[in-house]
């Protein structure tokens, strides 16, 4: 199937592939599997909002990734003589801070730091929750007991505090502050796959697989798993602006990024001493954060109208 | 194929072991003071091959059994037995490889993100097939599919279309009993008829025996030769389907269900 | 004078695909009588139940020449004279009483409540009335029922308070949508038998939305059978036999019986001619005062 549409002539390989993804009868597992992504891209594609969203971040992995090729200069030198030049200053686009460094190169550079937290942050808390999550509401009894309170002991503490302690208890550093947000972070997605997993457990189709003789192990991970992730993710692209404001907060706080770093967090934290003369040094790095939580959001609330299979029955 | 079947089919003539015995079965859920008695001492036995049905309004139990059967359900208490052996509190793979279950709504028994090739593959693999992709094949067309629904999705078929991959599903470990969940009650009537013809089919190809659970007389019927009445958990009578129709009940529910399902009657005032 | 004139009716649902058509140019009216709505699942014929209600939410569409109550085209009031239309002169019971019954509220409150939004009766009053209701509908210690909350009621029981609920404002018209299919074989009847007798006595009229032919021809007066959101065919429902369209005999030929036992069902043969033609049409309601009137005369719109 695949073969014969790459072979058909160039002019129509568009309409050939289109028709490929819409077949009412896909050839293959590939097909099928491609199709259900095409209906689904079609269908955030017509969320304008997310698909902004989208775009954001999109544009920010590609500045994070050509960091040393867009930033003019070095976000690291620092020029005494040039120190807090107002925005529009020549070869400083965005003027410089109170040590002469670059606001706009730094920024740049900080997409990395600010992508890195997140995509840490990311791959440990959901992960770690759906695992807890989905064993508990599973297997019940007492090992549901035992991690629910666990969880419940996490979950009590407000987040920003108990990240403090654990920084303070690591000691400051990006890695640790990704960690401490990690560990308070996963507790509510362990809720969320717990309480999704109770209603999976029950339904015919695991019972049908039980029937097939499949172990517990065989259930959680192919069978519940693929139906708690879509919420999960949803889950996290809305936690996303908090994870990025914690990791800001921690950064501020001089927990998390050490300077000379440009952490946006940090870069405001610095800023804040000249907030009333040279608004800009701080303003620049929060307006960066507002822009990619709010693409997050954005994100998180088209993923959840495309993902969420309460919305799916229409 | 044929020659299990073959197997099969000597096994029966060989030996007169029934396909399933039910012994003062009694099934409950919670205890204390939330117990409640879904079966309460049931008895029937089904020689291989046969048909039977288990008749009942619901919350009368006649599900229950299957579920305790299958494991699903795992306090009861009595004797259950399948090609002659006891069944205990665990089932093993080779009871999955001899007993299989349809269940009622087709709706809820596929899992929504799997392919009917993912459904299907994977429950050969669990019972360690070998050339998979030819038995996939064999199974759509053994269910009036074809091949051309191996890569669809649940919410790509319509009602009937699904309940023949539940059914393809649990033909897939070759299995000598069937345990039939009320197969068509969420189904339109014009593929109601197709299920149960398929449903006869398979019965004559395969060999198959049968145990049916539906609230539908006139199903049950059509289905089965021998039906088991149940009444709040327990049996109230057992009859052949030549004296249901012939309204040759002698028990006063029986007949009440009998009255009942041949359809409305308006009271004359 | 009919009480409902339904003309050309279309219920539309924009898709990705282009506008799907679940009800295409349904027509018929509906005097003192119980005409039944038998189909399949998809066959438009509950949406054709929600629509004369405009219960239909966008985006879907609602579309007709006329949906007339008593010569009042219903399309042309506002949302807000449509509440005073629906519970008061026309009502719904719908299949599942279990999502039909505020769960939090007594049943008894429910009922009162449903009554007085419509009368401003008193408290006392709608309370009487209410138990009247509920012993109008079998219910037996109607007292205790009024004190208890949904839950604590069977499906059976349920729907019994639902038609007690829907029948309190006295409306003309009941529209039932699937009411007892919920409901095990032996509480369906009683059901039916109430809901039956209620609607005799108050000499409304009643669309009974159904899946079960044997069920509407032996309940119903009259029967439009759809099929693809159209009307196929209308009979007179003890007529339904003998009906003449091939999908009609088709329907009834695959089901099971229990008097006349096949080894094999007949299975539908569907044609896509049945989603184009112009069916016959009787569309005349049965006038009940006289009911040997012959019913040959077919007419086509």
């Amino acid at each position: 199937m695949n073969n014969s549409n790459a072979s058909a002539s160039g002019a129509s390989t568009i309409t050939g592939l289109r028709a490929w993804l819409n077949a009412e009868v896909p050839g293959s597992r590939w097909q099928a599997r491609a199709s259900a992504w095409y209906h689904g891209w079609l269908e955030f594609k017509s969320n304008r909002l997310a698909l902004l969203g989208l775009l954001i971040l999109i544009a920010l992995v590609l500045i994070a990734i050509f960091a040393p090729l867009l930033s003019p200069h070095d976000p690291y030198t620092q020029n005494l003589s040039n120190r807090l030049l107002p925005m529009g200053s020549e070869g400083h686009l965005l003027g410089t801070d109170s040590l002469g460094r670059d606001l706009l190169s730094r920024m740049i550079y900080g997409a990395r730091i600010t992508l890195y937290i997140v995509a840490l942050v990311a791959l440990i808390a959901p992960v770690a929750g759906l695992l807890v999550g989905t064993v508990a509401g599973y297997l019940g009894g007492w090992t549901d007991t035992v991690l629910m309170r666990l969880t419940d002991i996490f979950l009590a503490f407000p987040r920003l505090v108990l990240a403090l302690a654990f920084v303070a208890a690591l000691g400051a550093g990006i890695e640790n502050a990704v960690l401490a947000i990690a560990l308070t972070a996963w507790p509510p997605y362990a809720r969320i796959a717990r309480a999704e997993t109770l209603t999976i457990r029950s339904s015919d189709y695991i019972s049908a697989v039980k029937l097939q003789g499949a172990g517990a192990f065989r259930i959680i991970v192919k069978h519940i798993w693929p139906l708690c992730i879509a919420s999960l993710i949803v889950r996290i692209t809305l936690d996303m602006a908090g994870i990025i404001l914690a990791a800001a907060g921690l950064g501020f706080l001089g927990l998390g990024a050490r300077p000379p770093s440009p952490e946006w967090g940090a870069m405001i934290a610095d800023g804040r001493r000249f907030i009333l003369d040279h608004w800009w040094v701080a303003t620049m790095p929060g307006l960066a954060i507002f822009t990619v939580s709010l693409a997050f959001n954005l994100l998180g609330d088209g993923l959840r109208d495309l993902l969420d299979p309460k919305s799916q029955g229409k | 194929m044929s020659e299990i079947n073959h197997v099969r089919n000597t096994d029966a003539t060989t030996s007169s072991t029934p396909a399933i015995e039910i012994d003062n079965l009694s099934v409950w859920f919670g205890h204390g003071h939330d117990r409640v008695d879904a079966v309460k001492s049931a008895n029937f036995n089904l020689p291989t091959g046969a048909s039977f049905g288990l008749v009942g309004e619901s919350g009368s139990g006649k599900s229950t059994i299957l579920r305790a059967l299958t494991g699903l359900v795992k306090t009861w208490q009595g004797t259950m037995r399948v090609n002659g052996h006891d069944l205990g509190k665990k089932r093993s793979k080779d009871f999955y490889k001899q007993v299989q279950m349809v269940f009622q709504d087709p709706y809820a028994s596929l899992h929504p993100r799997h392919s009917v090739d993912q459904v299907l593959s994977e429950t050969l693999s669990l019972h360690k097939f070998k050339n998979i992709n030819d038995r996939i094949e064999k199974l759509l067309t053994d269910v009036g599919l074809g091949p051309q629904f191996r890569f669809r999705y649940p919410h790509q078929l319509s009602g009937g279309q699904r309940q023949r991959v539940a059914i393809a599903r649990a033909l897939a470990p070759e299995p000598s009993i069937l345990l039939l969940d009320e197969p068509t009650s969420a189904l339109d009537v014009s593929v109601q008829a197709e299920i149960l013809n398929l449903l006869t089919d398979l019965r004559e190809e395969q060999n198959l025996t049968y145990l049916m659970v539906s609230h539908n007389l006139a199903v049950v019927g059509h289905l089965c030769e021998n039906i088991a009445v149940m009444q709040n958990g327990e049996i109230v009578e057992i009859l052949s389907v030549e004296d249901m129709r012939e309204l040759k009940s002698t028990h006063p529910y029986t007949q009440n269900l009998l009255q009942s399902s041949l359809g409305f009657v308006r009271e004359e005032c | 004078m009919n009480l409902l004139e339904v003309d050309n009716l279309h219920v539309q649902f924009p898709t990705r695909s282009g506008t799907f058509d679940a009800v295409r140019g349904v027509s018929f009216s509906l005097g003192r009588e119980r005409l039944g709505i038998v189909g399949e699942s998809g066959s438009g014929k509950s949406l054709t139940g929600r629509a004369i209600l405009r219960l239909i939410k966008p985006p879907g569409i609602v579309t007709a020449d006329k949906i007339s109550l008593e010569g009042e085209n219903l399309l042309d009031l506002s949302e807000r004279q449509m509440r005073k239309v629906r519970g008061q002169r026309i009502s719904m019971v719908m299949q599942d009483p279990k999502f039909s019954l505020n769960p939090v509220m007594r049943v008894g409150e429910q009922i009162v409540e449903a009554y007085s939004q419509h009368t401003r009766a008193s408290r006392k009053e709608a309370k009487a009335k209410a138990i009247e209701m509920l012993e109008a509908v079998s219910i037996r210690d109607s007292e205790r029922v009024f004190r208890a909350y949904p839950h604590e009621m069977s499906g059976g029981m349920g729907q019994r308070i639902m038609i007690a609920m829907m029948l309190i404002p006295n409306p003309q018209i009941l529209i039932a949508d699937e009411p007892t299919s919920a409901l095990d074989v032996s509480v369906q009847t009683q059901v039916l038998s109430i809901m039956d007798r209620l609607v005799q006595e108050r000499g409304m009229g009643l669309v009974f939305i159904s899946h079960d032919l044997n069920l509407v021809s032996a309940f119903c007066d009259r029967v439009l059978i759809m099929y693809g959101g159209r009307v196929v065919e209308t009979c007179r429902a003890d007529q339904l036999y003998n009906a003449k369209h091939p999908y009609t005999q088709g329907l009834l030929n695959s089901l099971p019986r229990l008097d006349t036992p096949v080894n094999r069902l007949q299975v539908l043969q569907r044609d896509d001619a049945w989603m184009t033609d112009n069916p016959q049409l009787d569309d005349k309601p049965d006038d009940l005062t006289q009911p040997h009137i012959s019913k040959t005369d077919a007419e086509t719109p």
